[in-house]
Formats: C-alpha cells, structure tokens, sequence
C-alpha cells in the first residue's frame, strides 16, 4: 500500500462510526447486494477470459465494489456518466442487466455495444451510460462537453467523469479542468485512486501525490475520500452533486481505493509486495459493509447466504446467456459506420462481400 | 447571381445555420471577440450572443472532445481550428473518439459536429503553419473530409456539413478565402457529402484535383484550350471520404489520361489514393501512366523563392499534361 493511501484510510471516518438507524434498511442491502454481484460478476469475467471465452484486455473492478456503488447511489437517473476502460461494475450499479454486459464481453450482437465495443466499450443510452474509453484521459473532455450541453439545453443533470489515478497527469486533463471552471459545468470528477496507473505508484507519476489538490490551478474544490466506504462515497458524491447541479461547480472527488488483481486479467501484479496486497485485500469494501449491517442488525447470516446464492444464480444466468446469444452477423460488418449514411461509403456489398470470404477460410 | 468571396459564403452559412438550429453553436480561439483569425466568424457574437459563439482557450483537445461530447448529447458545435497545423493537438479526440463513438458503440450515439480549419501553403508561414493534413483525416473510417474549392461549394457543404450527424472535417484553404464566385441569393441548397463534380468537361485528358489545387487546374485547363486546343477534363473531388470512385473512374474511361494535381506532400498523399483506384477500375482504359503533381517532400521553407519552388504550380501541372500527352498529337 503507498504511503499516502493508508493515511487517507486512517483519517476518514468508516461505517462502523457511522448511525445506521436512520438509513432505509432496503437501501442498504440493495448497496450490498450490487456490491456483491460487481464481485462475483468480475471474478467469474477473469475466469471466462481464462476460458478464451473473452478476448482482447479485461481490466476488472475488484474492490472497487464500494467506490462504484457507493457513486451510483448519489446520483440521479437523468446524470450522465463517461468512464475509463474498467467499467464493467458501473455499468452494472447504474442498472444494466448482467447478461447483456457479459454479451458484450463475449462479443455477442446481444452485448451492449452490439459486440463492437468489447470490455472496454461499454454503452448503455437508456441509462446515460456514455461509454468506457480506452485512451486514457480522452473521457474528460467528452464529459466536460456533455456538461456543457446540459447547461446549453438548461436541463437538469450533472456529468460524471470516472478515470483513474494515473489519468492526472495527461494534458487533457487540465485543459478539461480549466474549461469545466472557465464555462461553470455540473460535471464531477471522479478519482479512483487505487494507487497504481499500471505498474507506477501515484508517488512516481504524480508531483502532487494527493490528487484532489490538482485542481486548485484552476480553482476547482477537491476531497478526498475512503472509496472502501459505501456510504461516504454515496453522500460526499451527493453533496457535491448538488453544488455542481445548483451552482455550476465542477469537484474533484478522489477515492482511495485498491484493485484486488494487477492491472488487467493477465498482470501478475510483480510491482506490489505480498504484504501490501494482502493488507489490501484483508480490508475487503464487502466484508466492512457486511459486518457493519450485521452489527446494526440490518441482516443477518442467513440473509448474507441467501444473498451470496442469488448472486450466483444472476452472475450464471449472464454467462448463459451471454454463451447462447448469436454472433453479430458478418453482414452487418459496416452497420453503424455512420449516423447519416452518403454516397461512396461501403455498404451492403461489400459487407456481402467480406461474408462470403469469411465463410470460404480464416 | 450575386458574386461573393469564399469567406462570405462560409460566414453566411454559418449566420443562416446559427438562426436556423438552436442546436448549433460555434467554439473555437478568437472566434467570438476578435472575429476569427481569418475574419470567418466576423458579426457573428454580435448577432448570436456568447452562448452560441463561445471562444475558448487555447486547448485545442480539450475544446475539439467537448465539441465532441456536447454532440453527443444533441448539439451540433460548429469548431473552428485556426489552422490545419493545429489540429495535430486535437488529432487523439478526433482519431480515438469522434470518429470512433458511433460504431464502437453499436450506433448508440452520434456525434454531429464540425471541424472547420483552413489548410495550404503560400503565405510564408514556413514549416509549422503552411500544411495539408487532409490524407491524415481522409485515411479514418468513422470521418467525412470536405475539401471545397468555390464558394458555391463552400456554401452548399458547410450546410450539409452542419446538417449531417457524423464528425466532418471541413477543409478550407488560406488562399481561397478571398476568391470570388457566383452564390444564389436565398437559396437553401445543399451539396450532397461524397460526390465529386467534374468542374469542365473535355476529351484529352482528366484533371483530378480538390481545394485550391481545382482553380489552379480550371485556369491551365483554360489556358491550354486556348493555346493548344486541348480539351481537358477537370474532375473536383469535393469530398475525400467518402471519395467517389465512379465520377473518376467514369472521367478516365472517356479520357483515357489521367494527372493528379494536389497540395500535399507525395509520398502517401491523397494522389497516391487517386492513382491506385485509376489502376484498379480503369487499367485497360489507360493510354499513358497516370501522373502526380504534388507539393515537394521537405518542410515548407519561408523564403519566397524557395517557397514557390516546394508548391505545385500551373508550370508543374503543364509540364506534366504534356508528358501524359506525349504521342497523341
């Protein structure tokens, strides 16, 4: 664990101080049980890209759990939200069925992105889920965007720009900063500090190491939270929601947080000691929140069984459907390629075309 | 027909689209306040207010990936990048994201913007202000690249352009801004994005040439006809992708010559394109190689005379038609 990561555990408050009493007791196991379905979900996603079943990178939220639930629990239906590349559990927490995220992952026409997109590329229009992106940093200035035309149109919203710690130090960033402050947009950016972009610490990346700080070039306010919190991620992100919807103030929201596994499916995660990763996992976001409820005696063991079950049966359900669902069809290999199709652009032809030599050989 | 100048149809198009779609707005440096580098936005704040006239900082990706992200939530930004030269800063949101969001998501979402940005060398810029990236543009899938050479054309593409829901580069060029031709008063007419025009009709052999480089081939064409009598085809590509192979093809197969005339470097340039498509559909038609006139392979030097000799000119394009007609007469 960096240096700077277990002090910010150690300043912020946990669940176990919290008052539970006046929280909704529904609300609470509904936090509990997407946490536990992001788990199982991602530990069943590493073990389908084992199988082959997956292909190209796969970088899973474990651990995550709480940052990502505890964010969608403090926004509302009509925000938008535009992350990185390690997506799978929010699209999930913001409401997306399993099944059609695992389709996506196994690159099925029934995947959210219609198999085009992959595990990097989640979409989901319904829900205002405006993609996972793989060039890191290139989110931000899209969700700056989207904050604008909120404000343009007057609408009601505000804009959630996910990124990793690492994300910080890319030109994009900053230019994103000065125009979310310049223009006043409702857009949050959101920090997950799990202390490494890939291979190098936060110390090694950042000159300023305590990320909610960096925007203060641009005057924009900034905090730091435990994102193995639940609940403080959800009101901390409600607060400043509000003050981003009603006073056109972007934030930076910095969660410190600790992915379970390397980088992605395949990293062995060699740069990390044995001992950090295991103090690491040994402070496991589920387990905290599942302990605090126990203790408020919100649930109980059998509740906790129950759940663990139910999740299974979801987590199997995806893959199977996932499994079941056809192949995008060859044909449809230019669909999509542009919103107003004109003269001159490869069409049903040459999709014909392509077919045909894919059937002949690979 | 009233007769204006390249930059008054584009500041026209944009004032007529600004009043016609409150989801159109313009962003971009110095385009508001100082009226846009190039005078294109000139009056416009005045009418439209800062709401839909915003300049911004200079942050050439950050304000091209909003443009980008505000499309994507319905609006249609209209950017100016003041120079092609510049677009090099925004090429990760234009490349990786613009182009890319409409397919990669399965056509959830489409991205409705503009990116308009003079190109061309001639005004002694030198190296870092006087080049033609439309090859980097025209090569993405995803884009449309427009390169118009009239005012006429400027008009009726802009207003496609605006109107289309995908990400078009729109490439002007510094030397036409001030060129003038006939525009139709009032006339709410489109230039369809992908077809290409053959400007002049002729029999010897065609031209294919786009921006600038279509007045520079019109001229000699002219010329050329009055001093030898040659009739020479002048085919305006427009639009370079989607590229429409059958006007250039259909040009060649009467011809049966072919010179490519454009302002980028050679080697892989958008010639490079034009001639393989010539060899693959027309072979059989050809009497003589296809040629290229080009821009020279160095970066472009400041001084006049240097300067003149690194850009394609009308002796370039002559001595070339001559080559390629060698035999015929």
């Amino acid at each position: 664990m960096s240096e700077i990561a277990t002090e910010a555990r150690m300043n912020i408050a946990t669940n176990n101080q919290r008052n539970l009493a006046e929280e909704d007791a529904e609300q609470l196991r509904h936090y509990y049980h997407q946490m536990l379905l992001i788990r199982r979900f991602e530990e069943r996603t590493g073990e389908m890209y084992t199988k082959a079943r997956i292909g190209g990178y796969c970088h899973l939220n474990l651990g995550e759990e709480a940052t990502i639930v505890g964010l969608m629990a403090g926004i509302q239906p009509q925000d938008y939200i535009f992350t990185n590349y390690r997506e799978h559990g929010y699209i999930l927490a913001r409401g997306v069925s399993p099944g059609v995220v695992m389709a996506e992952l196994f690159g099925k026409d029934t995947g959210v992105s219609r198999g085009r997109g992959g595990s990097m590329h989640l979409f989901d229009r319904a829900t205002n889920f405006m993609g996972g992106y793989a060039i890191v940093g290139g989110q931000i200035p899209l969700a700056v965007g989207a904050a604008f035309a909120l404000k343009y149109q007057e609408r009601e919203g505000v804009v959630i720009c996910q990124m990793g710690d690492a994300t910080t130090n890319i030109g994009a960033w900053h230019e994103a900063l000065n125009m979310a402050k310049l223009y006043q947009l409702p857009v949050i950016f959101l920090v997950v500090n799990n202390g490494y972009g890939m291979g190098t610490t936060v110390e090694r990346g950042s000159a300023e190491p305590e990320l909610y700080k960096k925007g203060c070039a641009h005057r924009i306010h900034g905090e730091r939270v435990d994102g193995k919190d639940v609940l403080t991620m959800r009101d901390v992100t409600r607060r400043l929601r509000e003050r981003a919807q009603h006073e056109g103030e972007p934030a930076i929201l910095e969660a410190i947080s600790y992915r379970f596994r390397g980088h992605s499916v395949v990293d062995p995660a060699r740069y990390r000691s044995e001992e950090e990763v295991r103090q690491g996992r040994a402070d496991d976001p589920i387990q905290r929140y599942a302990q605090a409820l126990l203790n408020a005696q919100f649930i109980d063991d059998a509740w906790l069984k129950h759940m663990a079950d139910q999740v299974e049966r979801e987590v199997q359900e995806a893959i199977d459907f996932a499994n079941d669902s056809p192949d995008p069809q060859v044909e449809d290999l230019f669909t999509f390629m542009y919103a107003t199709p004109v003269a001159n652009t490869p069409g049903a032809s040459d999709a014909v075309a392509a077919a045909l030599i894919a059937e002949r050989g690979t | 027909m009233p007769v204006i100048t390249y930059r008054q149809a584009l500041n026209e198009t944009l004032r007529e689209e600004l009043r016609r779609d409150e989801n159109v707005f313009l962003m971009g440096e110095e385009i508001g306040i100082f009226e846009g580098s190039y005078k294109v936005t000139a009056g416009l704040l005045q009418e439209f207010g800062p709401k839909r006239v915003v300049d911004t900082p200079i942050a050439e990706e950050g304000f091209v990936g909003m443009a980008a992200g505000a499309a994507m939530l319905g609006l249609r930004p209209v950017v100016e990048i003041m120079t092609i030269n510049f677009i090099l800063l925004a090429i990760d949101q234009i490349v990786n994201h613009a182009a890319k969001i409409h397919y990669m998501f399965g056509g959830q979402s489409s991205v409705p913007m503009v990116i308009r940005t003079p190109g061309g060398g001639g005004q002694q810029l030198a190296a870092t202000h006087s080049q033609n990236f439309e090859a980097w543009f025209a090569y993405v899938p995803g884009l449309k690249v427009l390169v118009p050479s009239t005012p006429y054309d400027a008009k009726g593409m802009l207003r496609s352009a605006i109107r289309d829901n995908d990400p078009v580069i729109f490439i002007e060029n510094l030397a036409l801004y001030n060129t003038r031709g006939e525009v139709p008063e009032n006339g709410d007419y489109t230039i369809p994005i992908g077809e290409a025009e053959v400007k002049r009709t002729g029999t010897d052999l065609t031209i294919v040439a786009y921006s600038r480089m279509t007045v520079l081939a019109l001229d000699v064409a002219r010329r050329l006809e009055e001093e030898e009598g040659l009739s020479i085809e002048v085919v305006d590509l427009r639009s370079l992708r989607p590229l429409d192979k059958p006007t250039i093809v259909n040009s060649v197969k009467k011809t049966n010559r072919a010179v490519i005339l454009e302002e980028d470097w050679r080697s892989y340039g958008i010639g490079a394109e034009i001639a393989a498509t010539i060899q693959e559909e027309a072979f059989d038609y050809l009497d003589a190689p296809v040629r290229r006139v080009a821009g020279v392979e160095v970066p472009l030097p400041y001084a006049k005379v240097l300067e003149r000799a690194a850009l394609p000119s009308a002796q370039h394009l002559i001595d070339a038609i001559h080559q390629t007609l060698v035999g015929t007469r």
